[in-house]
């Protein structure tokens, strides 16, 4: 599992910046090192960056785990370099920037956009199979989620917009319901695809979901 | 409004011709109103689209209220794009009052295809999940399960792709929409009409009727454009050709030919239950449509000035 991120464009980075110009830059050593948006390299290349606008990077550091409590104890070494900033730039999905707001009482700024949780289907190629909706369809869908990888979520099959196994809004875009409908059809389960499928529960849990381990 | 209403039409026996019309952006309803005009008494229902292609429009329920007003019978087209299932209630509280009693159950085209790209789409139900919604409703109960105060009774359709690839799964949710209590289906575009044979012969075995739908084509380029770009949709290469062979101009009145022979044949050999006419944009040429075909006025309910029955 990973969590997919994207650069924000400089153009935002620089508008979430104004009137601060002393900044203290964090990126994750997990996932975000994975997609190459918060690694290392990535973190040296916002320094500079930033420092070519004008502004004063006070110190930096890579988090092994952004989005882990252990976080608390990494921030705590860098204590002088984050005290001088105005900020904290964060380069870690926004499970990291949550877990930095918490233990900061500065700005904390997000310099990517989490987009989804992946998965690795080949090297560098992340791919959405779980929208986490709180209701697994997966039991008569053959193993592949019409709720993530249908864009309309349909639960009864195909829609109109399906050609050749792609989806119409992109051809680059497997259709989810031909994906189905051919592993069910090799399982020989094409009944399940005719069973009726009631509309998904929208508030399995409501927002926000939270979950206590006993 | 004179004579029957749609579901009495649609189990008459006769061929059932049906069109429609697409709401206006903005304000100005007179070409709408003009549409209706030239369509009510010419054919036994007119759809009117929902945002069609997700282009934001004056409302399809909107626009039967004005096709009820001017003695027509709407068929209100309903997706489930914009509605959750609060809205898609209401709505059909709404229609229901107002004389309004066809719907067709439709998904919605996606949101990214039309002119507000960024904004959100509901999906909450899918059409199959609709038609029985209707249903429910019909039994004078919401979808929370309570109690209404004056239920719905509509005559429900819903529409299927003869020519998808892969076709089976598009049979597959067409016998689930059959299931879920859709009485007509009006198809997408169909043009090779041996294909269509072949899926009325599988249509046949439920007991819906079905309309097949005729997309006008106004152009040789027109009809390869929807080969290349609109899914479900196949233009034989013979049909190009003849569009292409006719001078400058002389397009337009070639599309009405063919439109109107394919619905003669269609009638003739009695493979399907009668025809939804989508002439896109070019809705004043439909009675020569019908003319091309050789139905007449005669041929539909409505007839001008007959009175009530």
């Amino acid at each position: 599992m990973k969590s997919i991120t994207r650069q924000k464009p400089l153009e935002e980075i620089e508008r979430q910046l104004e009137g601060m110009d002393r900044i203290y830059l964090v990126g994750c050593g997990t996932c975000a090192t994975m997609t190459k948006t918060g690694g290392r390299e990535e973190v040296l290349n916002m320094k500079e960056h930033l420092q070519g606008l004008g502004k004063m990077v006070t110190g930096w550091t890579v988090i092994p785990i952004a989005c882990d409590e252990m976080t608390d104890v990494s921030l705590k070494e860098s204590n002088g370099a984050i005290s001088n900033a105005h900020c904290v730039m964060v380069m870690s999905c926004a499970l990291g920037v949550h877990r930095l707001a918490g233990y900061i009482n500065k700005p904390v700024i997000p310099a990517v956009d989490t987009l989804f949780i992946g998965l690795e289907e080949d090297p560098g190629s992340f791919h959405e199979v779980c929208a986490q909706c709180g209701h697994c369809v997966l039991g008569f869908t053959g193993g592949i989620c019409p709720v993530t990888t249908c864009h309309k979520h349909l639960l009864n099959g195909p829609c109109g917009g399906t050609n050749d196994g792609k989806c119409e809004i992109d051809r680059t875009k497997n259709c989810a319901w031909t994906l189905i409908y051919e592993r069910l059809k090799t399982q020989g389960r094409l009944d399940v695809m005719r069973k009726y499928q009631p509309p998904r529960n929208s508030h399995v849990i409501p927002r926000p979901r939270m979950t206590k381990i006993s | 409004m004179t004579g029957q209403s749609f579901k009495e039409v649609l189990n008459s026996g006769k061929f059932v011709v049906t069109s429609e019309i697409g709401p206006p952006k903005g304000t100005n309803i007179e070409k709408m109103c003009h549409h209706i005009d030239i369509l009510k008494d010419k054919v036994d229902a007119i759809n009117v689209t929902d945002h069609q292609s997700s282009v934001m429009r004056f409302p399809s329920i909107g626009g039967c209220l004005h096709v009820k007003e001017q003695g027509g019978e709407p068929i209100l087209q309903m997706t489930c794009r914009d509605r959750n299932q609060m809205a898609l209630q209401g709505e059909l509280l709404l229609a229901y009052t107002r004389g309004i009693r066809n719907v067709l159950c439709l998904t919605g085209d996606s949101i990214v295809v039309g002119d507000h790209k960024q904004a959100a789409d509901v999906f909450e139900f899918d059409s199959v999940q609709l038609l029985r919604a209707v249903h429910h409703m019909e039994s004078g109960k919401d979808l929370g399960g309570n109690d209404l105060d004056g239920a719905v009774k509509f005559c429900a359709g819903a529409i299927v792709t003869p020519e998808a690839h892969p076709l089976e799964p598009q049979l597959i949710k067409f016998e689930k929409k059959v299931e879920a209590g859709a009485e007509f289906f009006q198809t997408q575009a169909v043009y090779d009409l041996d294909n269509f044979s072949k899926f009325m012969k599988h249509a046949r075995q439920f007991r819906v009727k079905v309309l097949a739908g005729i997309v006008l084509l106004v152009s040789a380029r027109m009809a390869k454009y929807m080969n290349e770009n609109v899914p479900g949709i196949f233009v034989p290469k013979n049909l190009i050709d003849e569009l292409a062979s006719v001078p400058k101009g002389g397009a337009l009145n070639k599309g009405i030919e063919i439109a109107g022979r394919m619905i003669a044949e269609l009638k003739n050999s009695s493979v399907c239950d009668g025809v939804h006419i989508m002439a896109i944009g070019k809705e004043e040429v439909v009675p020569d449509i019908l003319a091309a075909a050789g139905l007449s006025v005669d041929n539909t309910t409505h007839v001008p000035g007959s009175g009530g029955r």
